[in-house]
This record gives C-alpha cells, sequence and structure tokens, in this order.
C-alpha cells in the first residue's frame, strides 16, 4: 500500500508530462508468468516503441492499458488515471481517449466500412455534442487514411492493407490523445508497411497524439521510434534510442536487429 | 488407471461446464434487464434469426406432416379409425413433434450460427475491438442473439406446425377425399388450450437454451480458428442435447398440471 502511494505521488510529480506509467506490471497465465515487473513511461508527444520476441508478453502488456485484461500486480496509469481502480463508466470514458488499432485490424464483418468508424462514436456523444450527421467526420477519417471511396465496402472487400488503413481511421475517429499500435505492420508486405507507418506518422503529426507501438518489424521501429524498449521475459531488458540499441555490444540486444 | 483418470476429468470437466454455462446464464439475465438496452441489434437479429430459418422450418414442417399422414394412414385404416386422422396428427404435432423438430432444425442453424460468428468475432480481435470502443460486447452481441432467439422461435413453431398440418391436409385431401375446412375444423376441434400454451411456453424455452449455447460456445472460443470450427459444432450438440432435457421437464411439469 504504502509503495504504492509512493508510486502515485511520484506520477503525480511529472503529470505534465507522462501520459502513460508502468510500474512493476505482472501477468500470468497458469504456470506461464509472461510479464515479470514491466515498467514503462511514455510522454506527452512521444513514439514509443516495445520490441519483443513472440509470446514475449507485449500484447498482454498493451491489454492491461485499455482494461482489456487485469493484471496480477503493478501500476498501470493511462492519461493521469489508474486503471485497475476505474469502475466501468470511467473506464469507457478514458478509452474514448484512446486509439487501439489491432494485429488483425478487427473490422466488424457485419458492418460497412462506414458503421465501422461511427460504431465508437454511439457510446461517446459527449464528445460530438452539437454535431448530428457522422458522415463528415467519418469522411475526413477515411480521407486521412487515403480511402474515402470505400465507406460503403464491406470488410471482406478490402485487401489487407486497406483494413489496417481503416481500422487506423476508426481508431482516430474519435480524436484520441494516445494511440496504442499492436504489431501495426504484421501480415503486411513491405511496400504497404511502409504506407502504414508513414500513416501513423502523418497523423501523429495532424493530431499531436502520443503513440505506444508494439511490434518486431525492425523497418518499422527505425522509422517510428523516438525511444525503445526491449522486452525479453517479461521485463524491460534494455531501453534507448534506435541508434543507441543497434550498436550495442550486448548479444540478446544484437539479436533483434540482425537481418 | 487411465481409464479411471480419463472418467474422473470428464467428469470434472463436465459439471465445471455446467457451472459456467450456468454463470454464463446468470450474467445474461443480469444484463438483459440493464440499461442502455440495444433494440436496433435485437431488431436485426430477430430478422436474422426468424428470416434464416423460415425456408428450412417451412420445408420440414411440411415434410413431416406429409410423413406423418401417410405412414399413420394404414394403421388407422385397419383399425376403422381414419376419420380420427386430423385428431391425431393436430394433437401430435402441436404437442410435441413441431416443437422438438422445429428447435432441433434451429439449433441446428442458430446455435451453429452464433457459434461460428462470436467465435469468429473473438479470435479476430472484434469483440476487444468493441469492448474497446465503449460498447458492452455481452450486451450487444450475446443478450440481443439470445432476446431474439427467445423470441423468434415460438413464431417459427406455430409456423412450422401450420405448415405441417397443411401438408398432412393435403394427403387427407388426395387420399382420403377429406376437404380442407373438414380436416382444420376437425384438428381445431380436438386441439384445446391445455395444448396450445403448454407447447409455446415450451418452445420459448427451447429458444432459450439455442440461444444460450450457440452465445456461449462462441463467446468462450479459443485456440484460434480450429476453435471456431469446434465451437459451431459444439454448441449444436449441448442445444439438441438440453433440448430433450428441456423437453423432458416441460412435459413432466405440465403433467403435473394436467393431474391437477
Amino acid at each position: 500500500m504504502e509503495t504504492k502511494e509512493k508510486i502515485v505521488a511520484g506520477v503525480a510529480e511529472a503529470s505534465g508530462e507522462v501520459v502513460i506509467k508502468i510500474k512493476g506490471l505482472c501477468k500470468s497465465f497458469g504456470d506461464n508468468q509472461v510479464l515479470k515487473g514491466f515498467n514503462m513511461e511514455l510522454r506527452k508527444g512521444e513514439n514509443l516503441v516495445v520490441m519483443g520476441k513472440s509470446g514475449s508478453g507485449k500484447s498482454v502488456m498493451i491489454k492491461c492499458l485499455v482494461g482489456l485484461m487485469s493484471p496480477d500486480s503493478g501500476y498501470v496509469e493511462v492519461l493521469g488515471k489508474d486503471i485497475n481502480n476505474l469502475d466501468q463508466i470511467a473506464l469507457d470514458e478514458l478509452r474514448s481517449d484512446i486509439g487501439f488499432l489491432f494485429q488483425g485490424s478487427a473490422l466488424y464483418d457485419s458492418m460497412t466500412v462506414r458503421e465501422n468508424l461511427e460504431f465508437p462514436m454511439r457510446r461517446h456523444r459527449k464528445k460530438f455534442e452539437g454535431i448530428t450527421d457522422t458522415l463528415p467526420l467519418v469522411r475526413e477519417a477515411l480521407e486521412n487514411v487515403g480511402l474515402a471511396h470505400t465507406m460503403d465496402l464491406m470488410p471482406s472487400e478490402l485487401s489487407g492493407g486497406m483494413k489496417r488503413r481503416v481500422a487506423l481511421a476508426r481508431a482516430i475517429i474519435l480524436k484520441p490523445k494516445l494511440i496504442l499500435y499492436d504489431e501495426p505492420t504484421s501480415g503486411l508486405d513491405p511496400i504497404t508497411s511502409k504506407e502504414i507507418i508513414e500513416l501513423m506518422r502523418s497523423i501523429q503529426k495532424k493530431y499531436g497524439t502520443s503513440a505506444l507501438i508494439i511490434t518486431h518489424d525492425v523497418d518499422c521501429a527505425r522509422v517510428i521510434s523516438e525511444r525503445m524498449i526491449l522486452l525479453v521475459d517479461g521485463t524491460n531488458y534494455a531501453e534507448g534510442t534506435y541508434a543507441e540499441l543497434v550498436t550495442s555490444q550486448d548479444p540478446n540486444v544484437n539479436a533483434f536487429f540482425k537481418k | 488407471m487411465d481409464i479411471k483418470f480419463n472418467m474422473v476429468n470428464r467428469t470434472k470437466q463436465f459439471f465445471m461446464e455446467i457451472g459456467d454455462l450456468s454463470y454464463f446464464a446468470a450474467r445474461f439475465f443480469k444484463q438483459a434487464v440493464k440499461p442502455p438496452f440495444e433494440f436496433k441489434e435485437l431488431l436485426r437479429q430477430c430478422y436474422q434469426v426468424g428470416n434464416r430459418s423460415l425456408l428450412l422450418v417451412v420445408t420440414t414442417g411440411f415434410i413431416i406432416g406429409l410423413v406423418l399422414t401417410l405412414q399413420t394412414r394404414p394403421t388407422l385404416i385397419e383399425f376403422g379409425a381414419v376419420s380420427w386422422m386430423p385428431n391425431m396428427v393436430g394433437i401430435s404435432i402441436v404437442r410435441e413433434i413441431g416443437p422438438v423438430i422445429t428447435a432441433l432444425i434451429c439449433s441446428g442453424r442458430i446455435a451453429s450460427g452464433f457459434g461460428a460468428e462470436l467465435g469468429s468475432m473473438k479470435v479476430t480481435e472484434q469483440i476487444d475491438a468493441m469492448e474497446v470502443s465503449g460498447t458492452n460486447p455481452f450486451k450487444y452481441l450475446v443478450v440481443t442473439r439470445i432476446l431474439a432467439a427467445t423470441l423468434m422461435l415460438p413464431l417459427l413453431v406455430i409456423f412450422g406446425d401450420l405448415i405441417a398440418l397443411y401438408g398432412s391436409s393435403l394427403v387427407e385431401y388426395f387420399k382420403g377425399n377429406v376437404s380442407f375446412r373438414l380436416y382444420f375444423n376437425k384438428v381445431f376441434e380436438a386441439l384445446s388450450y391445455g395444448d396450445l400454451i403448454p407447447a409455446t411456453i415450451k418452445s420459448f424455452f427451447f429458444g432459450f437454451v439455442i440461444g444460450l449455447t450457440g452465445c456461449y460456445k462462441g463467446y468462450k472460443t479459443g485456440r484460434g480458428t480450429a476453435g471456431v470450427g469446434i465451437a459451431a459444432n459444439t454448441a449444436v450438440v449441448m442445444a439438441s442435447l438440453l433440448l430433450f432435457v428441456v423437453d423432458f421437464i416441460a412435459v413432466f411439469v405440465s403433467d403435473i398440471f394436467y393431474e391437477l
């Protein structure tokens, strides 16, 4: 209890800058302990990349940030709010300030592109007070990703890259302060991956969002990261800029950047 | 030793599944009465459930009516009781055959559909995406589907019963020269509220069981895309099995009321 209070006080001191603060995050699934005291801080306007091997707990960590999973222990603060102590209403309100791009796009199969984008707006009407027609907002979000012409198409009619771009449009439709990217380029060809990375950069420039990017794509990390954390065995193994990590002599760090 | 261990494990798993399903049902009742209500999605699901099953129910009902009449006819003729055909067919279809056959057909269609749909949404993280966007996925996906199945099944049963009776009347018309008017007059004379009400109430429970098992299996899907197939398959098996359990309980309870 005392430790937690100390952490909360520490966060308050830097509350103007810190968007995400994670301290000692632990999560197990049965006997398998995935996260073993992970720590992280993301500052306003920053692009932070968390890299790790498959199964290292990256996706678990990002899901703990939006309340999709509850940690076994540890402190998770997002946009100044302690995720573990929020009731459902407060959590939903906080989620309206967070955009989430899922690994497989996660577009709703039974809805058109337009309905997919309108879906998050139905529960966050407060953000759109005075706006009766959602079409301009949907169009703007789709124009940002260059897919305004797909509004009436079903997700099954889109290619993998287009789906990812529509998912990105859905992630920014609520004008979030923070965007979480879970493997934004996985399963895409190199050209489409580059396009997605460019879109991520242009969106950050336009809306001034902070971004946490989970990936094991080194090219993506090189282009987009301002700072990187290497997640190994459920803990922070190394931290620094791309240039610092890529020149590291540590064999475990080197293994990530070897082609 | 292995057989004993396997049996203990399977028994344990069976009771855990019953416990999980009961918890899922309790969660449904809790969420169903809590606002906000998803009326638009409920209507869409009612349309989907009714529309998707209608042709199957109509075809099956018609064939059941034909076959039942054709197969019973020689025996009734032998006993000189062929004039009782509309009464016999009417009562057996309305009381038992109609609701059970319709429910079984729908469990194949609806429960597997729910299982596959929700299962695929789960493995492709669409349910997570829904939660992140501030919508309660249980309320939006599960509550609406279970309610739709519960509300639509009695309507499908009534429709199936009428079509089965029509099929039976066709046989009587061509083979026994019985007019449609006379046939249906005799059917309605034979039926009482005691036949109609328990059968209708039973159909609501059938719908609930189908919706519940389909959603339960889909919502709890794991193990990637292979899990979706397993969810759809086990949803049908579980729903069909539970339908007979519910049918037995319903007949047992209505029998007590008859005696009273």
